[in-house]
């Protein structure tokens, strides 16, 4: 699960600083997941926080897009974006006091962590490596079949050329 | 991974936390970076933090891009030019705003994706301010926080990896489909070389009656 949070800030000319906050600005979210589709396509106020779960690994797109008109007057808006990646948002001090933990099970609790991380990162390389493997087969195979193709077209090509030819000029009575 | 597309002049100011702790601080994040364009992000620190900027080129052209730090007072700490990948650590002299801006302006035609991580700070020393046994740790601790650095290790070469293969992939993707339109591209060229060349020939004796004779000063030229 992924979890965005945005905060904008418009830069205000009259006091050249960033307002604290800029009420009337909208930022558009749209996500996408690795196919492309849309998983994700709302627009928030100024400060917000969006969602959204994975299903499938891959490389998912975050876009945001300003609907604020109050851009063309050449201003500056800042942009403070945190995104937090599942486990990764782990507060190690807050699950100390909650869980109450000695200071070596804390630690032992980060280590699973660390090693759950891993365990995830090779199953998506384990996910990857089939896909990869099998673009390479198939482009392997376009290859093999392109040059068979090629090779029956010339062929089929220059043969009836030559005849259409022999036949065209037998009519014409050259040959 | 995280790829963020930026519109307009947005100044991105990085709080992308991937481990929350208020001493250390580390942020990956992967975005695309259009061509002839120079796109910026910010991140404030506190004074005297050793830092560590990391980025590589993913995709895209001849996979470098330009780079420049620049401290909270605007002057520039790091520059760079035309490197697909690399690293550098700093210690920050202020407190403030460091900026640092990736530019794909010498390319006019590919639009580059990148991937940077900033980490800042040490470790978290868990236990903190109540530990109450200051000194020599115990050989149990020793060992888990020997663990815990070549855990860090193994998924910082986790991410190397990742980046590799997402650049491998992409340069299979395209070969992929290229075959494709090729492959496509050529037959129809084929054909209408093949059958264009018999029409052609056959338009040189179609139109004069009198070519197909071959009379004294008569050219004919047969074939092509």
């Amino acid at each position: 699960m992924v979890v965005g949070k945005y905060k904008t800030q418009l830069f205000d000319k009259n006091i050249n600083d960033y307002l604290p906050s800029s009420p009337g600005i909208g930022m558009h979210v749209l996500i996408r997941d690795p196919e492309n589709n849309v998983i994700l396509s709302k627009t928030y106020q100024a400060e917000g926080r969006f969602t959204f779960t994975s299903h499938s690994p891959g490389e998912h797109t975050i876009c945001l897009y300003s609907n604020t008109t109050k851009w063309f007057m050449g201003g500056k808006l800042r942009v403070h974006l945190d995104i937090q990646v599942g486990e990764h948002a782990n507060d190690y001090e807050q699950i100390k006091s909650k869980d109450k933990l000695s200071e070596l099970q804390l630690r032992v609790r980060q280590l699973l962590d660390q090693v759950q991380q891993i365990t995830k990162e090779q199953n998506y390389q384990r996910f990857r490596e089939m896909r990869f493997r099998d673009t390479s087969e198939s482009t392997n195979r376009r290859v093999f079949y392109w040059a068979l193709a090629q090779l029956a077209i010339l062929a089929v090509t220059g043969f009836w050329q030559m005849r259409h030819l022999k036949s065209f000029f037998e009519a014409k009575k050259l040959v | 991974m995280m790829h963020l597309h930026l519109s307009w002049t947005l100044l991105v100011y990085l709080v992308i936390f991937s481990s929350r702790d208020s001493s250390c601080f580390a942020s990956e994040f992967t975005f695309e970076l259009p061509d002839n364009e120079k796109q910026c992000f910010y991140e404030v620190r506190e004074k005297d933090e050793e830092c560590l900027l990391e980025y590589q080129v993913v995709s895209g052209g001849k996979y470098d891009v330009d780079i420049q730090v620049r401290d909270p007072g605007n002057r520039v700490i790091h520059q760079d030019t035309k490197k697909q990948y690399d690293t550098f650590t700093w210690k920050t002299s202020a407190s403030g705003a460091f900026t640092f801006c990736f530019s794909n302006e010498f390319s006019s035609f590919s639009h580059k994706v990148i991937f940077f991580g900033i980490s800042c700070g040490d470790d978290p020393m868990l236990g903190g301010e109540d530990d109450d046994r200051p000194g020599a740790m115990t050989q149990m601790e020793a060992n888990t926080l020997a663990i815990f650095e070549s855990l860090k290790a193994v998924i910082s070469y986790q991410t190397h990896f990742r980046l590799n293969e997402f650049t491998g992939r992409r340069v299979a993707n395209g070969l992929h489909n290229r075959v494709l339109w090729w492959s496509v591209g050529e037959i129809i060229v084929l054909l209408s070389v093949g059958v264009g060349q018999v029409l052609l020939v056959r338009s040189f004796f179609s139109d004069r009656k009198n070519v197909g004779s071959s009379g004294p000063g008569g050219k004919v030229r047969i074939g092509v």
